[in-house]
Protein backbone atom coordinates (compact mmCIF):
# COMPACT_ATOMS: atom_id res chain seq x y z
CA UNK A 1 0.00 0.00 0.00
CA UNK A 2 1.31 3.46 -0.88
CA UNK A 3 2.33 6.01 1.70
CA UNK A 4 1.47 9.64 2.35
CA UNK A 5 4.23 12.19 2.99
CA UNK A 6 4.12 11.90 6.77
CA UNK A 7 4.16 8.10 6.53
CA UNK A 8 7.25 8.23 4.30
CA UNK A 9 9.17 10.56 6.61
CA UNK A 10 8.33 8.45 9.65
CA UNK A 11 9.23 5.25 7.78
CA UNK A 12 12.67 6.73 7.09
CA UNK A 13 13.20 7.12 10.84
CA UNK A 14 11.97 3.82 12.21
CA UNK A 15 12.34 0.09 11.78
CA UNK A 16 8.76 -0.44 12.87
CA UNK A 17 6.02 -0.92 10.36
CA UNK A 18 4.34 2.39 9.53
CA UNK A 19 0.61 2.71 9.00
CA UNK A 20 -1.99 5.07 10.51
CA UNK A 21 -2.85 4.28 14.12
CA UNK A 22 0.36 2.36 14.79
CA UNK A 23 2.78 3.58 17.41
CA UNK A 24 6.41 3.54 16.33
CA UNK A 25 9.77 4.53 17.73
CA UNK A 26 11.13 7.36 15.65
CA UNK A 27 14.71 8.66 15.40
CA UNK A 28 14.94 12.41 15.85
CA UNK A 29 17.32 14.44 13.73
CA UNK A 30 16.95 17.52 15.92
CA UNK A 31 15.52 18.12 19.40
CA UNK A 32 15.13 21.52 20.99
CA UNK A 33 13.78 23.29 24.03
CA UNK A 34 12.95 26.96 24.31
CA UNK A 35 12.98 29.38 27.24
CA UNK A 36 9.49 28.12 28.15
CA UNK A 37 9.60 24.39 28.82
CA UNK A 38 13.40 24.34 28.62
CA UNK A 39 13.94 24.80 32.37
CA UNK A 40 11.53 21.90 33.07
CA UNK A 41 13.48 19.75 30.64
CA UNK A 42 16.68 20.62 32.53
CA UNK A 43 15.03 19.87 35.88
CA UNK A 44 13.67 16.52 34.67
CA UNK A 45 16.95 15.57 33.06
CA UNK A 46 19.02 16.34 36.15
CA UNK A 47 16.59 14.52 38.44
CA UNK A 48 16.25 11.43 36.25
CA UNK A 49 19.55 11.12 34.45
CA UNK A 50 21.99 13.33 36.38
CA UNK A 51 25.47 13.38 34.91
CA UNK A 52 24.61 11.22 31.89
CA UNK A 53 25.32 13.12 28.65
CA UNK A 54 22.58 14.04 26.19
CA UNK A 55 22.42 11.60 23.31
CA UNK A 56 24.06 13.76 20.66
CA UNK A 57 24.83 17.34 21.67
CA UNK A 58 25.23 18.34 18.02
CA UNK A 59 21.59 17.48 17.36
CA UNK A 60 20.34 19.12 20.54
CA UNK A 61 19.62 22.85 20.93
CA UNK A 62 18.09 25.52 23.08
CA UNK A 63 16.26 28.30 21.27
CA UNK A 64 15.28 31.33 23.34
CA UNK A 65 12.48 33.26 21.69
CA UNK A 66 9.55 33.89 24.03
CA UNK A 67 10.88 36.56 26.33
CA UNK A 68 14.03 37.95 24.76
CA UNK A 69 16.01 39.49 26.35
CA UNK A 70 14.29 38.43 29.57
CA UNK A 71 11.76 41.04 30.71
CA UNK A 72 10.99 39.37 34.02
CA UNK A 73 13.15 37.83 36.68
CA UNK A 74 11.43 34.48 36.20
CA UNK A 75 12.50 34.29 32.56
CA UNK A 76 15.99 35.54 33.34
CA UNK A 77 16.42 32.77 35.90
CA UNK A 78 14.95 30.16 33.58
CA UNK A 79 17.17 31.11 30.66
CA UNK A 80 20.21 30.98 32.89
CA UNK A 81 19.23 27.48 34.11
CA UNK A 82 19.27 26.37 30.46
CA UNK A 83 22.58 28.15 29.73
CA UNK A 84 24.38 26.45 32.62
CA UNK A 85 23.03 23.06 31.59
CA UNK A 86 23.97 23.71 27.95
CA UNK A 87 27.55 24.59 28.91
CA UNK A 88 27.86 21.43 30.96
CA UNK A 89 26.49 19.18 28.23
CA UNK A 90 28.02 20.93 25.23
CA UNK A 91 24.67 22.00 23.75
CA UNK A 92 24.44 24.98 21.42
CA UNK A 93 22.09 27.80 22.36
CA UNK A 94 20.43 30.17 19.94
CA UNK A 95 20.33 32.86 22.56
CA UNK A 96 18.11 35.90 23.11
CA UNK A 97 19.46 37.70 20.04
CA UNK A 98 18.46 34.99 17.54
CA UNK A 99 14.71 35.10 17.03
CA UNK A 100 11.93 32.52 16.74
CA UNK A 101 13.38 29.03 17.23
CA UNK A 102 11.48 27.22 14.47
CA UNK A 103 12.54 29.88 11.94
CA UNK A 104 16.15 29.76 13.07
CA UNK A 105 16.13 25.99 12.53
CA UNK A 106 15.01 26.53 8.92
CA UNK A 107 17.55 29.30 8.29
CA UNK A 108 20.37 27.18 9.67
CA UNK A 109 19.40 24.24 7.46
CA UNK A 110 18.84 22.12 10.58
CA UNK A 111 15.16 21.55 9.89
CA UNK A 112 15.16 20.41 6.29
CA UNK A 113 13.20 18.17 3.97
CA UNK A 114 12.64 14.61 5.22
CA UNK A 115 14.02 15.26 8.70
CA UNK A 116 12.32 14.86 12.08
CA UNK A 117 12.45 17.66 14.67
CA UNK A 118 10.77 18.05 18.07
CA UNK A 119 10.71 20.94 20.52
CA UNK A 120 8.70 22.51 23.33
CA UNK A 121 6.80 24.71 20.86
CA UNK A 122 3.25 23.92 19.79
CA UNK A 123 3.93 25.53 16.40
CA UNK A 124 6.93 23.32 15.63
CA UNK A 125 4.80 21.76 12.88
CA UNK A 126 5.52 24.97 10.94
CA UNK A 127 8.52 22.98 9.64
CA UNK A 128 6.11 21.24 7.27
CA UNK A 129 6.77 24.34 5.13
CA UNK A 130 10.14 22.84 4.18
CA UNK A 131 8.83 19.24 4.08
CA UNK A 132 10.28 18.49 7.50
CA UNK A 133 8.29 16.67 10.17
CA UNK A 134 8.26 19.05 13.13
CA UNK A 135 6.27 18.40 16.27
CA UNK A 136 5.74 20.21 19.56
CA UNK A 137 5.80 18.16 22.75
CA UNK A 138 5.71 18.50 26.52
CA UNK A 139 8.73 18.62 28.78
CA UNK A 140 8.64 14.91 29.72
CA UNK A 141 8.78 13.91 26.06
CA UNK A 142 11.53 16.39 25.25
CA UNK A 143 13.60 15.29 28.26
CA UNK A 144 13.43 11.75 26.95
CA UNK A 145 14.35 12.96 23.45
CA UNK A 146 17.42 14.76 24.87
CA UNK A 147 18.46 11.54 26.61
CA UNK A 148 17.82 9.03 23.81
CA UNK A 149 17.45 10.92 20.52
CA UNK A 150 14.16 9.12 20.00
CA UNK A 151 10.48 9.47 20.64
CA UNK A 152 7.42 7.31 20.16
CA UNK A 153 4.73 8.52 17.85
CA UNK A 154 1.33 7.36 16.72
CA UNK A 155 1.30 7.55 12.93
CA UNK A 156 -1.54 9.92 12.01
CA UNK A 157 -3.98 9.56 9.17
CA UNK A 158 -3.66 12.13 6.38
CA UNK A 159 -6.36 14.33 4.85
CA UNK A 160 -5.95 15.93 1.47
CA UNK A 161 -7.16 19.51 1.20
CA UNK A 162 -7.65 20.60 -2.40
CA UNK A 163 -7.84 24.31 -3.04
CA UNK A 164 -9.74 25.11 -6.20
CA UNK A 165 -9.70 28.46 -7.97
CA UNK A 166 -7.33 31.38 -7.65
CA UNK A 167 -7.83 34.01 -4.92
CA UNK A 168 -7.99 37.68 -5.93
CA UNK A 169 -4.69 39.52 -6.28
CA UNK A 170 -5.44 41.67 -3.22
CA UNK A 171 -4.91 38.64 -0.97
CA UNK A 172 -1.85 36.83 0.32
CA UNK A 173 -1.01 33.55 2.01
CA UNK A 174 -2.50 34.69 5.32
CA UNK A 175 -5.90 35.34 3.79
CA UNK A 176 -5.89 31.88 2.25
CA UNK A 177 -4.70 30.33 5.53
CA UNK A 178 -7.53 32.04 7.44
CA UNK A 179 -10.05 30.98 4.80
CA UNK A 180 -8.89 27.35 4.99
CA UNK A 181 -9.06 27.53 8.78
CA UNK A 182 -12.61 28.86 8.52
CA UNK A 183 -13.55 25.89 6.34
CA UNK A 184 -11.77 23.18 8.31
CA UNK A 185 -12.54 24.52 11.77
CA UNK A 186 -10.89 22.57 14.57
CA UNK A 187 -12.40 19.18 13.75
CA UNK A 188 -11.93 18.25 10.09
CA UNK A 189 -8.13 18.04 10.31
CA UNK A 190 -7.92 17.24 14.02
CA UNK A 191 -5.06 14.88 14.90
CA UNK A 192 -4.34 14.34 11.22
CA UNK A 193 -1.58 15.29 8.83
CA UNK A 194 -2.71 17.54 5.98
CA UNK A 195 -1.49 17.66 2.38
CA UNK A 196 -2.50 20.91 0.68
CA UNK A 197 -2.81 20.72 -3.07
CA UNK A 198 -4.03 23.00 -5.82
CA UNK A 199 -2.51 25.25 -8.49
CA UNK A 200 -2.47 28.23 -6.15
CA UNK A 201 0.41 26.63 -4.26
CA UNK A 202 2.78 26.16 -7.18
CA UNK A 203 4.25 29.60 -6.78
CA UNK A 204 3.84 29.85 -3.05
CA UNK A 205 7.13 31.30 -1.77
CA UNK A 206 8.83 29.92 1.32
CA UNK A 207 7.37 32.70 3.47
CA UNK A 208 3.87 31.86 2.18
CA UNK A 209 4.40 28.19 3.00
CA UNK A 210 5.49 29.12 6.51
CA UNK A 211 2.35 31.21 6.97
CA UNK A 212 -0.02 28.42 5.97
CA UNK A 213 1.81 25.60 7.74
CA UNK A 214 2.02 27.57 10.99
CA UNK A 215 -1.77 27.70 11.17
CA UNK A 216 -2.24 23.94 10.95
CA UNK A 217 -1.91 24.10 14.75
CA UNK A 218 -5.07 26.23 14.87
CA UNK A 219 -6.77 23.63 12.64
CA UNK A 220 -5.83 21.08 15.40
CA UNK A 221 -3.83 19.16 12.81
CA UNK A 222 -0.58 17.30 13.44
CA UNK A 223 1.28 18.90 10.53
CA UNK A 224 0.70 20.31 7.03
CA UNK A 225 2.71 19.75 3.86
CA UNK A 226 2.48 21.55 0.52
CA UNK A 227 3.77 19.11 -2.09
CA UNK A 228 3.07 21.54 -4.96
CA UNK A 229 5.90 23.76 -6.14
CA UNK A 230 7.54 24.72 -9.39
CA UNK A 231 11.27 24.89 -10.07
CA UNK A 232 11.60 28.55 -9.05
CA UNK A 233 10.26 27.81 -5.58
CA UNK A 234 12.55 24.83 -5.22
CA UNK A 235 15.50 27.06 -6.15
CA UNK A 236 14.40 29.72 -3.70
CA UNK A 237 14.21 27.26 -0.82
CA UNK A 238 17.59 25.76 -1.68
CA UNK A 239 19.21 29.18 -1.94
CA UNK A 240 17.66 30.22 1.33
CA UNK A 241 18.67 27.19 3.34
CA UNK A 242 21.93 26.45 1.58
CA UNK A 243 21.08 22.74 1.35
CA UNK A 244 19.48 20.68 -1.42
CA UNK A 245 15.68 20.60 -1.31
CA UNK A 246 14.47 17.03 -1.67
CA UNK A 247 10.87 16.81 -0.57
CA UNK A 248 8.75 13.71 -0.84
CA UNK A 249 5.54 13.43 -2.76
CA UNK A 250 2.92 10.96 -1.59
CA UNK A 251 2.73 7.66 -3.45
CA UNK A 252 0.10 7.51 -6.17
CA UNK A 253 -1.84 4.88 -4.24
CA UNK A 254 -1.46 6.49 -0.82
CA UNK A 255 -4.57 6.24 1.35
CA UNK A 256 -6.24 9.38 2.72
CA UNK A 257 -8.75 9.58 5.54
CA UNK A 258 -10.65 12.23 3.60
CA UNK A 259 -10.39 14.65 0.68
CA UNK A 260 -11.78 18.11 1.32
CA UNK A 261 -12.32 20.56 -1.53
CA UNK A 262 -12.38 24.28 -0.84
CA UNK A 263 -13.23 26.83 -3.49
CA UNK A 264 -11.09 29.93 -3.03
CA UNK A 265 -11.80 31.56 -6.39
CA UNK A 266 -11.89 35.34 -6.04
CA UNK A 267 -11.12 35.19 -2.31
CA UNK A 268 -10.97 38.67 -0.71
CA UNK A 269 -8.94 39.69 2.39
CA UNK A 270 -9.93 37.79 5.52
CA UNK A 271 -9.96 38.60 9.22
CA UNK A 272 -10.34 36.33 12.24
CA UNK A 273 -12.63 37.78 14.89
CA UNK A 274 -11.97 37.46 18.66
CA UNK A 275 -11.70 35.09 20.43
CA UNK A 276 -11.43 32.10 18.10
CA UNK A 277 -8.93 31.85 15.22
CA UNK A 278 -11.40 29.95 13.03
CA UNK A 279 -14.11 32.61 13.38
CA UNK A 280 -13.21 34.24 10.08
CA UNK A 281 -14.99 36.92 8.04
CA UNK A 282 -14.33 39.16 5.02
CA UNK A 283 -12.59 42.40 6.02
CA UNK A 284 -15.28 44.24 4.09
CA UNK A 285 -17.83 43.29 6.81
CA UNK A 286 -15.72 44.78 9.58
CA UNK A 287 -14.65 48.22 8.35
CA UNK A 288 -16.53 50.01 11.14
CA UNK A 289 -14.25 48.65 13.83
CA UNK A 290 -11.80 51.23 15.25
CA UNK A 291 -8.23 50.02 15.83
CA UNK A 292 -5.92 51.04 18.69
CA UNK A 293 -2.93 48.83 17.98
CA UNK A 294 -1.40 46.86 15.17
CA UNK A 295 1.15 44.07 15.31
CA UNK A 296 3.15 42.59 12.43
CA UNK A 297 5.34 39.59 13.17
CA UNK A 298 5.14 36.13 14.83
CA UNK A 299 6.10 32.78 13.35
CA UNK A 300 3.15 33.17 10.98
CA UNK A 301 3.99 36.53 9.36
CA UNK A 302 7.42 37.57 10.58
CA UNK A 303 9.50 36.96 7.42
CA UNK A 304 11.11 39.71 5.35
CA UNK A 305 8.51 39.23 2.58
CA UNK A 306 5.66 39.66 5.08
CA UNK A 307 7.08 42.83 6.53
CA UNK A 308 7.91 44.13 3.03
CA UNK A 309 4.22 43.74 2.09
CA UNK A 310 3.29 45.97 4.99
CA UNK A 311 6.09 48.40 4.14
CA UNK A 312 4.71 48.88 0.62
CA UNK A 313 1.41 49.99 2.14
CA UNK A 314 3.10 52.22 4.72
CA UNK A 315 5.60 53.89 2.39
CA UNK A 316 5.02 57.63 2.28
CA UNK A 317 2.11 57.32 4.72
CA UNK A 318 1.82 57.65 8.49
CA UNK A 319 0.33 55.49 11.21
CA UNK A 320 -2.70 57.43 12.44
CA UNK A 321 -2.26 59.59 15.53
CA UNK A 322 -3.22 57.64 18.62
CA UNK A 323 -2.61 54.28 16.96
CA UNK A 324 0.58 52.31 17.55
CA UNK A 325 2.03 49.76 15.16
CA UNK A 326 4.49 47.20 16.52
CA UNK A 327 6.73 45.30 14.14
CA UNK A 328 8.80 42.30 15.23
CA UNK A 329 11.05 40.50 12.71
CA UNK A 330 11.03 36.72 13.13
CA UNK A 331 14.80 36.40 13.26
CA UNK A 332 18.04 38.31 13.24
CA UNK A 333 18.48 37.41 9.58
CA UNK A 334 15.14 39.03 8.76
CA UNK A 335 16.18 42.10 10.74
CA UNK A 336 19.40 42.38 8.73
CA UNK A 337 17.55 42.00 5.42
CA UNK A 338 15.13 44.76 6.41
CA UNK A 339 18.08 46.94 7.30
CA UNK A 340 19.96 46.25 4.08
CA UNK A 341 17.08 46.82 1.70
CA UNK A 342 15.95 50.05 3.32
CA UNK A 343 12.62 48.73 4.57
CA UNK A 344 13.48 49.49 8.16
CA UNK A 345 13.83 53.17 7.30
CA UNK A 346 10.42 53.24 5.58
CA UNK A 347 8.84 51.61 8.58
CA UNK A 348 10.51 54.03 10.93
CA UNK A 349 9.38 57.05 8.90
CA UNK A 350 5.78 55.81 8.96
CA UNK A 351 5.84 55.88 12.75
CA UNK A 352 6.10 52.15 13.46
CA UNK A 353 7.79 50.71 16.53
CA UNK A 354 10.40 48.14 15.52
CA UNK A 355 11.73 45.66 18.05
CA UNK A 356 14.42 43.02 18.15
CA UNK A 357 13.45 39.59 16.78
CA UNK A 358 11.47 36.96 18.70
CA UNK A 359 7.94 35.98 19.68
CA UNK A 360 7.13 39.40 21.13
CA UNK A 361 3.66 40.58 20.15
CA UNK A 362 2.36 37.02 19.96
CA UNK A 363 3.44 35.52 23.24
CA UNK A 364 3.38 37.71 26.32
CA UNK A 365 6.83 38.81 25.36
CA UNK A 366 8.71 42.04 25.29
CA UNK A 367 6.65 44.30 23.05
CA UNK A 368 3.64 44.88 25.18
CA UNK A 369 0.14 43.63 25.84
CA UNK A 370 -3.33 45.04 25.23
CA UNK A 371 -5.38 46.60 28.01
CA UNK A 372 -9.12 46.16 28.65
CA UNK A 373 -11.12 47.70 25.83
CA UNK A 374 -8.12 47.92 23.49
CA UNK A 375 -8.60 46.62 19.94
CA UNK A 376 -5.62 45.11 18.19
CA UNK A 377 -5.21 43.82 14.66
CA UNK A 378 -2.41 41.31 14.46
CA UNK A 379 -0.65 39.05 11.96
CA UNK A 380 -0.31 36.37 14.67
CA UNK A 381 -2.01 32.99 14.67
CA UNK A 382 -4.04 32.99 17.88
CA UNK A 383 -6.51 35.44 19.32
CA UNK A 384 -7.71 33.54 22.36
CA UNK A 385 -9.03 35.63 25.20
CA UNK A 386 -6.19 36.84 27.39
CA UNK A 387 -3.39 35.62 25.12
CA UNK A 388 -2.01 39.08 24.35
CA UNK A 389 -3.56 40.93 27.27
CA UNK A 390 -7.11 41.97 28.12
CA UNK A 391 -8.01 43.53 24.78
CA UNK A 392 -9.62 42.07 21.68
CA UNK A 393 -7.34 40.79 18.93
CA UNK A 394 -8.30 40.36 15.27
CA UNK A 395 -6.01 38.30 13.03
CA UNK A 396 -5.20 39.40 9.48
CA UNK A 397 -2.46 39.60 6.87
CA UNK A 398 0.31 42.25 6.90
CA UNK A 399 -1.35 44.56 4.33
CA UNK A 400 -4.61 44.70 6.29
CA UNK A 401 -2.75 45.41 9.53
CA UNK A 402 -0.74 48.20 7.90
CA UNK A 403 -3.78 49.74 6.20
CA UNK A 404 -5.85 49.53 9.41
CA UNK A 405 -3.15 51.35 11.37
CA UNK A 406 -3.11 54.17 8.81
CA UNK A 407 -6.92 54.38 8.74
CA UNK A 408 -7.44 53.92 12.49
CA UNK A 409 -10.12 51.38 11.62
CA UNK A 410 -10.21 47.96 10.02
CA UNK A 411 -9.56 48.21 6.30
CA UNK A 412 -7.51 47.20 3.27
CA UNK A 413 -4.95 49.10 1.15
CA UNK A 414 -7.75 49.79 -1.32
CA UNK A 415 -9.53 51.91 1.31
CA UNK A 416 -6.58 54.32 1.57
CA UNK B 1 7.74 -7.56 33.59
CA UNK B 2 4.43 -5.95 34.51
CA UNK B 3 1.17 -7.95 34.57
CA UNK B 4 -0.13 -8.85 31.11
CA UNK B 5 -3.64 -9.79 32.12
CA UNK B 6 -5.29 -7.50 34.56
CA UNK B 7 -8.61 -7.87 36.30
CA UNK B 8 -10.84 -5.14 37.60
CA UNK B 9 -14.33 -3.97 38.39
CA UNK B 10 -15.58 -1.42 35.89
CA UNK B 11 -17.08 2.01 36.26
CA UNK B 12 -19.00 2.99 33.13
CA UNK B 13 -18.88 6.76 32.81
CA UNK B 14 -22.43 7.10 31.53
CA UNK B 15 -24.64 10.17 31.36
CA UNK B 16 -28.31 10.46 32.25
CA UNK B 17 -29.24 8.81 28.92
CA UNK B 18 -27.32 5.66 29.85
CA UNK B 19 -24.73 6.18 27.09
CA UNK B 20 -21.02 6.55 27.68
CA UNK B 21 -20.14 10.24 27.91
CA UNK B 22 -18.03 11.40 24.96
CA UNK B 23 -15.42 14.18 24.80
CA UNK B 24 -14.78 14.25 28.55
CA UNK B 25 -12.12 16.94 28.74
CA UNK B 26 -9.21 17.39 31.09
CA UNK B 27 -10.99 20.17 32.94
CA UNK B 28 -13.83 17.78 33.81
CA UNK B 29 -11.32 15.14 34.83
CA UNK B 30 -9.17 17.44 36.92
CA UNK B 31 -10.31 20.99 37.48
CA UNK B 32 -7.77 23.76 36.98
CA UNK B 33 -8.51 25.08 40.48
CA UNK B 34 -6.34 22.24 41.84
CA UNK B 35 -3.41 22.48 39.47
CA UNK B 36 -1.22 23.89 42.24
CA UNK B 37 -1.16 20.49 43.98
CA UNK B 38 2.13 18.76 43.21
CA UNK B 39 1.89 15.71 45.46
CA UNK B 40 0.32 12.93 43.37
CA UNK B 41 -1.13 11.16 46.42
CA UNK B 42 -3.35 14.20 47.07
CA UNK B 43 -4.76 14.36 43.55
CA UNK B 44 -7.07 11.36 43.78
CA UNK B 45 -9.76 13.26 45.68
CA UNK B 46 -10.34 15.51 42.63
CA UNK B 47 -10.61 12.82 39.94
CA UNK B 48 -13.69 13.52 37.78
CA UNK B 49 -14.51 16.22 40.32
CA UNK B 50 -15.93 18.44 37.60
CA UNK B 51 -17.93 15.86 35.63
CA UNK B 52 -21.69 16.10 36.13
CA UNK B 53 -23.00 12.98 37.89
CA UNK B 54 -19.53 11.72 38.79
CA UNK B 55 -18.25 14.25 41.30
CA UNK B 56 -18.21 11.64 44.08
CA UNK B 57 -16.15 9.18 42.00
CA UNK B 58 -13.12 9.32 44.27
CA UNK B 59 -15.20 8.13 47.23
CA UNK B 60 -16.83 5.29 45.28
CA UNK B 61 -13.83 3.88 43.41
CA UNK B 62 -11.41 1.36 44.88
CA UNK B 63 -7.85 0.53 43.99
CA UNK B 64 -7.68 -1.86 41.05
CA UNK B 65 -10.92 -0.64 39.41
CA UNK B 66 -11.20 0.11 35.68
CA UNK B 67 -12.74 3.20 34.10
CA UNK B 68 -14.73 2.85 30.86
CA UNK B 69 -15.47 6.06 28.93
CA UNK B 70 -16.83 7.38 25.63
CA UNK B 71 -14.76 8.48 22.65
CA UNK B 72 -12.12 11.22 22.82
CA UNK B 73 -11.52 10.78 26.54
CA UNK B 74 -9.08 13.38 27.85
CA UNK B 75 -9.59 16.00 25.18
CA UNK B 76 -8.27 19.47 25.88
CA UNK B 77 -5.26 20.67 27.81
CA UNK B 78 -1.96 18.94 28.35
CA UNK B 79 -2.23 18.71 32.14
CA UNK B 80 -0.53 15.60 33.49
CA UNK B 81 -2.72 15.78 36.62
CA UNK B 82 -5.64 14.41 34.60
CA UNK B 83 -3.70 11.15 34.38
CA UNK B 84 -2.08 11.32 37.82
CA UNK B 85 -5.39 11.65 39.67
CA UNK B 86 -6.40 8.15 38.49
CA UNK B 87 -2.98 6.77 39.39
CA UNK B 88 -3.45 8.22 42.86
CA UNK B 89 -6.73 6.33 43.28
CA UNK B 90 -5.11 3.11 42.12
CA UNK B 91 -7.31 2.89 38.99
CA UNK B 92 -5.57 0.24 36.97
CA UNK B 93 -6.87 0.79 33.43
CA UNK B 94 -8.94 3.13 31.27
CA UNK B 95 -10.89 1.74 28.34
CA UNK B 96 -12.36 4.03 25.66
CA UNK B 97 -12.96 4.02 21.90
CA UNK B 98 -10.36 6.80 21.53
CA UNK B 99 -8.37 9.29 23.59
CA UNK B 100 -7.21 12.89 23.24
CA UNK B 101 -3.74 12.79 21.66
CA UNK B 102 -1.84 14.52 24.47
CA UNK B 103 -3.78 12.66 27.15
CA UNK B 104 -2.82 9.38 25.51
CA UNK B 105 0.86 10.42 25.34
CA UNK B 106 0.87 11.49 28.98
CA UNK B 107 -0.75 8.23 30.14
CA UNK B 108 1.60 6.04 28.13
CA UNK B 109 4.59 8.02 29.40
CA UNK B 110 3.41 7.37 32.97
CA UNK B 111 3.19 3.63 32.32
CA UNK B 112 -0.58 3.77 32.84
CA UNK B 113 -2.61 1.37 30.64
CA UNK B 114 -4.96 3.29 28.38
CA UNK B 115 -6.65 0.83 26.06
CA UNK B 116 -8.64 1.54 22.93
CA UNK B 117 -11.78 -0.34 22.07
CA UNK B 118 -13.47 1.10 18.98
CA UNK B 119 -16.53 -1.17 19.35
CA UNK B 120 -17.24 -0.19 22.93
CA UNK B 121 -20.48 1.57 22.04
CA UNK B 122 -21.95 -1.64 20.60
CA UNK B 123 -21.16 -3.62 23.74
CA UNK B 124 -22.92 -1.01 25.82
CA UNK B 125 -25.92 -0.94 23.49
CA UNK B 126 -26.26 -4.71 23.66
CA UNK B 127 -25.94 -4.60 27.45
CA UNK B 128 -22.78 -6.67 27.50
CA UNK B 129 -21.11 -4.22 29.83
CA UNK B 130 -22.45 -2.68 33.01
CA UNK B 131 -20.95 -0.86 35.94
CA UNK B 132 -19.85 -3.43 38.51
CA UNK B 133 -18.96 -6.10 35.95
CA UNK B 134 -15.57 -7.70 36.34
CA UNK B 135 -13.30 -7.73 33.30
CA UNK B 136 -10.13 -9.60 32.53
CA UNK B 137 -8.09 -7.84 29.85
CA UNK B 138 -4.97 -9.24 28.23
CA UNK B 139 -3.00 -6.13 27.35
CA UNK B 140 -0.83 -8.00 24.92
CA UNK B 141 -3.37 -9.93 22.88
CA UNK B 142 -6.40 -7.69 23.36
CA UNK B 143 -8.56 -10.57 24.57
CA UNK B 144 -11.15 -9.43 27.08
CA UNK B 145 -13.56 -11.45 29.17
CA UNK B 146 -16.50 -10.32 31.20
CA UNK B 147 -16.53 -12.63 34.20
CA UNK B 148 -20.03 -11.70 35.32
CA UNK B 149 -21.78 -12.21 31.98
CA UNK B 150 -19.35 -14.83 30.75
CA UNK B 151 -18.83 -13.03 27.43
CA UNK B 152 -15.70 -12.58 25.37
CA UNK B 153 -14.80 -9.51 23.34
CA UNK B 154 -11.70 -7.84 22.04
CA UNK B 155 -9.91 -4.57 22.63
CA UNK B 156 -6.89 -3.17 20.80
CA UNK B 157 -3.76 -4.78 22.21
CA UNK B 158 -1.08 -2.40 23.43
CA UNK B 159 1.35 -1.49 20.69
CA UNK B 160 4.83 -2.82 21.23
CA UNK B 161 6.04 0.63 22.16
CA UNK B 162 3.28 1.19 24.67
CA UNK B 163 3.96 -2.23 26.16
CA UNK B 164 7.68 -1.56 26.52
CA UNK B 165 7.09 1.70 28.35
CA UNK B 166 4.44 0.03 30.49
CA UNK B 167 6.81 -2.81 31.35
CA UNK B 168 9.54 -0.38 32.33
CA UNK B 169 7.16 1.54 34.58
CA UNK B 170 7.11 4.77 32.60
CA UNK B 171 9.08 6.71 30.04
CA UNK B 172 11.87 7.90 32.35
CA UNK B 173 12.51 4.42 33.70
CA UNK B 174 12.36 3.12 30.17
CA UNK B 175 15.05 5.68 29.26
CA UNK B 176 17.23 4.40 32.09
CA UNK B 177 16.80 0.77 31.17
CA UNK B 178 19.27 1.20 28.34
CA UNK B 179 16.50 0.06 26.05
CA UNK B 180 15.91 2.93 23.70
CA UNK B 181 13.49 1.56 21.22
CA UNK B 182 14.61 -0.15 18.10
S1 LIG C 1 5.33 33.61 17.48
FE1 LIG C 1 3.75 32.93 18.91
S2 LIG C 1 2.88 31.05 18.06
FE2 LIG C 1 4.83 31.47 17.01
S3 LIG C 1 6.37 30.30 18.15
FE3 LIG C 1 6.33 32.36 19.02
S4 LIG C 1 4.87 32.25 20.71
FE4 LIG C 1 4.52 30.43 19.44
Amino acid sequence: MGKTIIEKIIQDHTQDEVSPGRIVWMDLDVRTARDFGGPNVVKNFEREYGEIPVENPRKTFFTFDLCVPACSLKYAENQQVCRLFARKKGIRIFDVDSGIGSHVLIEEGLARARRTVVGTDSHMNILGAVSCFGQGMGDVDITFAFKTGKTWFEVPETVKVVIEGIPSSSTGAKDLALFILKNLGTKKAALKAVEFTGDVFRRFALSDRITLCSMVTEMAGIIGFIPEFDASVEKQIEGFMGVPYEPYAADGDAVYADTIRINAAGLVPQVSVPFLPHKVEDVACLTEIPIDTGFIGSCTNGRTEDIARAARVLKGRKVKDGVSLKIVPATRRVYRELLENGILENLFMSGAIISNPGCGGCAEGHIGLTGSGETQVSTGNRNFEGKQGKGRTYLAGPEVVAASCILGRMGTPEDL
Amino acid sequence: MAEKTIRGKIWMLTGTDGNLIEDIDTDQIYHNAFLHITDISQMGAYALGNLEGWKDFSRKASAGDFVVAGRNFGAGSSRQQAVDCFLALGISLILAPSFGAIYFRNAVNSGFPVIKCPALKDFVASQQLKTGDILYINLKTGEARNEIRDTLFSVEPMSRVQEEIYDAGGLFLYGKSGNRGK
